[in-house]
């Protein structure tokens, strides 16, 4: 509460401590990887490792806390934030997203700490969409008005299954009627602005069961949804359970079936897809997330968190992808000793960058259009490297590609099929880069 | 355990040695063919005396007369390795320990596997009555696979001894090996070895020497651990010719590369002599080699001034290249040119036209070529039967049609190239060779001939410009219980095996002879046999011509397109079988694509068998977690790198994988 107060009266009293600028965000700022402009902003991403309990699905970078560390971990956040902006010289942060983990477990005056941090050093508008992921338990839900008030504007609601059920056997800390709290919750606090991840191809789930959820969850959530296939991964108490045989997992079939058919119900309910798994309606698109799939340069702040910014702070002229130490315990020394605990850099060279931009361009309902891919590769269009290729034309002549005065995006059906065109698409854009570098 | 030889005659003439072995005319019926059998008289024991010389030898007292170059063969397992090794002890040629295991046997492969692959020559100094003998020892190869390795150690031989087990009796590689040594008139001493086993039973196979083999039971020689101690000097009238006031003449018998000395040529001393220094002409090259290195095999090298008639060594000699150390090569004093040696040359010829197991070789990645060239060069060198010839192939690149003696051979040449020279390859199945008879006369202007051998299934020529096909086919000889006859008859039947005979070779053991298609076997038969009679049978083959065979040329298609490289000629008989097989080990490795992939097999337009690939409904999933797109970039990359790599067929994207996992062998 004091933090906020205090927030409150910087804002109010003292706008210097938050530099603001004219500079409007929007979605056109020039950019190509030599342009000043694209090294200016960022988004934020930040991390908290901690859960409550493990999830039977998940193999994600998280943490049993053994002891009660919050102070220390709010403190190391703010330190490898101010760090890494430094390092990044961006003057603007367009936009903060807290993930985890679990990062309603983190007190709100960790979050306003660290948004705090943020706003001294950089420009944080305060239109810019600061989200946190919130797990739908009664704690969160009491916490919610808190985190608002520290500056979050944007809440994104791990709801994941209504049925009692399967939040169970997922090994979720919340029960269906905490979800619908929280939703309601969060919904008043931030009208537009709330998010929830639904999961589908659960085990045991049928395309009817499947059906029938979204629609229950359709009348009560807001304007974002957020669409996620179950995704075994190795090394989980449900590989285990489904390699022994207890669990049994749908069919590609079948979730190829649900993934059609939810797109279908969400398009039905006024919701325009605009990414693979994300759907929104009336203008609440996921900006933090946009901002990935545009190439932008993020910082990733926590441990395990990953980063795409050129360190101009060192002198550096290349993006590097940046991966901060996965264990906090070590994290946290690493902080404390230098400042960050960035354990891996690697640099992107044009080609590895153009790729990224091509892979995650290509996730977008509009894909990539000429004037975006232009910014960063003035010299090779999406037309000289695509429109030459025979495989490219089977697939524009199936339907699943297109490439025309927009740019290159995917077709409804193949949107679906992604994954099998990108290494496609790679090929092509690797063969035309090295051309175009043998004819220079 | 301590086995032994006996050795006899030291203090008699030259003639006096000859006198011992008897000759018989002697009538095999199962062969219908006579032979000539020296065979030594004396072959019972006597007490063993040996001295262990020392180290500075002096090569000039042993004449002709005091030298015995003898081998051991027998079936795989049945104690030839064992023996060798504890000849080695009792000479002193090696330290006794119980250690020494296949010491003979130095390559990797060989120890693993616990046979014999590559002969080794050993010289062993021994005295008896006063007298100082040097005993060349030849190590030889069990299988029939090695068994060029046999004949070539044999030209180098005067006598055998033919090791049996006394547990597991004639064998059918016993039968190929003796079979050689007879052919090679070689004294043939049959030792039945492990007679201290509990169900060792030597008298049943005395009773089968005699019945297969026609050598009375007197003759064998019965060993066991430990005890009878016996000696055996066999000599045949070869050694009657050799001099050391001839000409110098040697049979290059065996060759070796070693990286910093050149190629190491095992030689046989046939006349005269030769020392460090002496100048030496290759006959197969007609290129002169000053000697840097010459010396006996104990089995280490042993360096020495002279090698003498009648003595066996090695020597080096500044040849660089694999290829001038042929083996069956002769050579001989600059200054002195004689008449070149017969050499294996006839032997091989044969081997490759009728029992060669060709399959092609191909290095992983193209970038390992060059290497892999090199390696195969150098292990040719060590290995003259397999054959060579470049192959490519639109799915695996450049690479090797190689041509080896049969199933094991491969494998030990693949392993040995894993082992030795870390070279990776994808071996694609071993494919027979056909003929056709061609009835065009146009094509037989083109060809230079009627018949024409199909190395290449592409080459198929078409039913109509053809009077016959023809395929390979081997007389195999099954030796097994009786119990199990009635599910190798089977078996046999199913290979399209024809019954030559059977014969009972004792109360329970039964020698069955088939006449079968060499492609029926080449593949798992033997692994079939071996695990339907509990491991108890054994089946060796020799080559036996061409038959007329029903072939045909059958294609696999993707989506209707036929790939090439998977065209196979089959048996009429066995093409729903083969085509079923192919396209479902296609099937399984085909990934789904974004349409529906039709694998066929067909002869000609008529389709025998079809899987189908369903195409992918979706494949993109899940979110990127705070950013975390470099995993997905890594895997993105590599299905990319992959893509590369695939051949396109039609429209469809067969990755590599694909393509060795149909050709491959079956891993067992």
């Amino acid at each position: 509460m004091i933090t906020y107060m205090f927030r409150k009266a910087s804002r109010g009293f003292s706008p210097g401590l938050r530099r603001f600028s004219d500079l409007k965000v929007t979605e056109h700022v020039p950019e190509s990887p030599a342009s000043p402009r694209l090294t200016e902003q960022a988004s934020l991403y930040v991390h908290w490792p901690y859960c409550l309990r493990r999830c039977t699905y998940c193999n994600f970078n998280k943490y049993i806390p053994k002891e009660n560390n919050e102070d220390i971990m709010a403190k190391c956040l703010q330190r490898e934030t101010e760090t890494l902006l430094q390092l990044s010289q961006v003057s603007c942060i367009t936009s903060v997203f807290f993930g985890g983990g679990t990062p309603s477990l983190a007190h709100p005056s960790t979050i306003a700490k660290i948004l705090e941090t943020v706003s001294k050093q950089v420009n944080l508008s305060d239109e810019a969409e600061v989200t946190l992921e919130v797990n739908p338990t009664p704690v969160g839900m009491s916490k919610l008005k808190d985190y608002h008030h520290a500056g979050v504007n944007r809440f994104s609601i791990g709801v994941q299954s209504l049925q009692a059920k399967d939040l169970k056997s997922l090994g979720r800390d919340h029960n269906s009627l905490d979800a619908l709290q929280t939703l309601a919750e969060a919904r008043k606090l931030c009208p537009g602005g709330v998010s929830v991840d639904i999961m589908f191809g659960r085990p045991n789930q049928t395309t009817e069961l499947w059906s029938r959820e979204l629609s229950e969850m359709l009348r009560v959530c807001d304007d974002h949804v957020s669409l996620y296939q179950l995704t075994l991964e190795r090394g989980t108490q449900l590989f285990k359970q489904v390699q022994s045989g207890q669990v049994t997992m749908p069919t590609e079939e079948i979730t190829a079936e649900m993934y059609q058919c939810a797109r279908t119900t969400l398009q039905q309910h006024g919701f325009q897809q605009y990414e693979v798994s994300n759907f929104a309606k009336n203008n609440s698109e996921s900006r933090h997330n946009l901002s990935y799939w545009t190439g932008r340069q993020y910082i990733g702040v926590g441990p395990g968190a990953h980063g795409r910014f050129v360190p101009l702070g060192e002198g550096g002229v290349a993006r590097e992808a940046r991966t901060q130490t996965l264990e906090p315990d070590v994290w946290i020394r690493e902080v404390r000793q230098r400042g960050h605990g960035t354990r891996r850099r690697i640099q992107l060279g044009h080609l590895e960058l153009l790729e990224e931009v091509l892979v995650m361009g290509m996730r977008m309902t509009t894909g990539i259009n000429h004037k975006h891919w232009e910014l960063f590769s003035p010299e090779l269009s999406l037309l000289e490297i695509f429109g030459g290729s025979l495989v490219v034309q089977e697939l524009l002549q199936h339907g699943q590609l297109i490439l025309d005065d927009r740019g290159l995006r995917c077709s409804w059906e193949g949107l679906a099929l992604l994954d099998s065109m990108l290494p496609v698409l790679l090929v092509e854009l690797e063969r035309g880069f090295s051309q175009k570098l043998a004819a220079n | 355990m301590t086995y032994f030889l006996v050795k006899q005659l030291c203090d008699i003439s030259l003639l006096g040695r000859v006198l011992p072995f008897k000759v018989c005319r002697r009538k095999i019926p199962s062969y219908n063919i006579c032979y000539r059998v020296l065979r030594h008289c004396l072959v019972k024991s006597l007490p063993l005396l040996f001295v262990v010389p020392k180290d500075a030898v002096d090569l000039s007292k042993f004449p002709v007369d005091k030298i015995r170059n003898f081998c051991i063969i027998a079936h795989i397992d049945h104690g030839k390795s064992t023996l060798a090794d504890r000849l080695l002890e009792m000479t002193g040629a090696i330290a006794k320990t119980e250690k020494n295991k296949q010491v003979l046997d130095k390559l990797q492969v060989e120890r693993e596997r616990g046979i014999t692959v590559k002969a080794q020559t050993a010289s062993l100094f021994y005295s008896h009555d006063g007298q100082e003998y040097l005993l060349n020892l030849i190590d030889t190869p069990g299988h029939v696979d090695f068994s060029y390795e046999v004949s070539r150690s044999l030209s180098a031989c005067q006598g055998v001894l033919l090791i049996i087990d006394a547990n597991q009796g004639i064998q059918a590689q016993t039968v190929a090996n003796f079979y050689l040594a007879f052919e090679a008139q070689l004294a043939i001493i049959p030792v039945i070895n492990k007679i201290d086993l509990k169900n060792a039973d030597p008298e049943r196979v005395e009773s089968q020497i005699e019945k297969v083999f026609d050598i009375p039971r007197e003759e064998c020689i019965r060993v066991r651990d430990g005890g009878n101690m016996l000696t055996v000097s066999p000599r045949s009238s070869k050694g009657s010719h050799r001099s050391v006031d001839d000409p110098f003449k040697a049979l290059v018998f065996d060759s070796n590369f070693d990286h910093y000395r050149g190629v190491v040529a095992n030689i046989a001393v046939i006349g005269g002599r030769v020392k460090k220094g002496d100048n030496i002409v290759s006959a197969h090259l007609s290129k002169t080699y000053e000697v840097n290195e010459l010396g006996l095999l104990r089995p280490e090298e042993h360096a020495t001034q002279k090698l003498f008639a009648g003595q066996v060594g090695y020597i080096i000699a500044g040849m660089k290249d694999v290829k001038e150390a042929q083996i069956g090569d002769t050579l001989y004093r600059h200054d002195h040119p004689v008449q070149a040696l017969p050499g294996f040359k006839p032997a091989k010829a044969m081997v490759f036209l009728f029992c060669s197991w060709p399959l092609s070789m191909y290095p992983m990645d193209q970038s390992e070529y060059p290497a892999l060239r090199s390696a195969i060069e150098r292990l040719t060198l060590n290995d003259s039967s397999v054959t060579v010839q470049r192959d490519s192939s639109l799915a695996l690149g450049a690479g090797w049609r190689l041509g080896f003696l049969g199933l094991l051979h491969m494998e030990v040449f693949n392993q040995r190239l894993e082992q030795e020279y870390n070279a990776s390859v994808i071996v694609t199945s071993p494919t027979v060779p056909y003929k056709a008879i061609l009835s065009s006369a146009k094509l037989i202007k083109e060809h230079g001939g009627e018949e024409v051998t199909i190395v290449n299934p592409a080459q198929f020529p078409d039913r109509s410009v053809v009077l016959e096909y023809l395929e390979p086919m081997v007389l195999g000889t099954i030796l097994a219980p009786d119990a199990y006859t009635g599910k190798i008859m089977s078996l046999c039947l199913s290979r399209r095996g024809v019954q030559k005979s059977m014969v009972y070779i004792d109360e329970q053991r039964v020698m069955l002879k088939y006449l079968f298609p060499l492609n029926e076997i080449v593949v798992d038969f033997y692994d079939l046999l071996k695990s339907m009679s509990s491991g108890y049978a054994s089946f060796d083959y020799e080559n036996a011509d061409y038959q007329a065979a029903d072939l045909i040329k059958m294609d696999i298609l993707l989506n209707g397109r036929p790939v090439e490289e998977l065209t196979t000629i089959v048996h009429r008989e066995r093409a729903y079988s083969t085509g079923k097989a192919m396209c479902e080990r296609l099937k399984e490795s085909i990934p789904r694509q974004m349409f529906e992939i039709a694998i066929q097999a067909a002869i000609g337009s008529k389709v025998i068998a079809r899987e189908t690939v369903k195409a992918f409904r979706k494949n993109v999933l899940a979110k990127c977690y705070g950013g975390d797109i470099t995993r997905k970039m890594k895997l993105l990359k590599r299905q990319a790198e992959g893509k590369k790599k695939m051949r396109r067929v039609g429209n469809v994207d067969v990755p590599k994988d694909a393509f060795i996992s149909v050709l491959k062998r079956k891993e067992k």
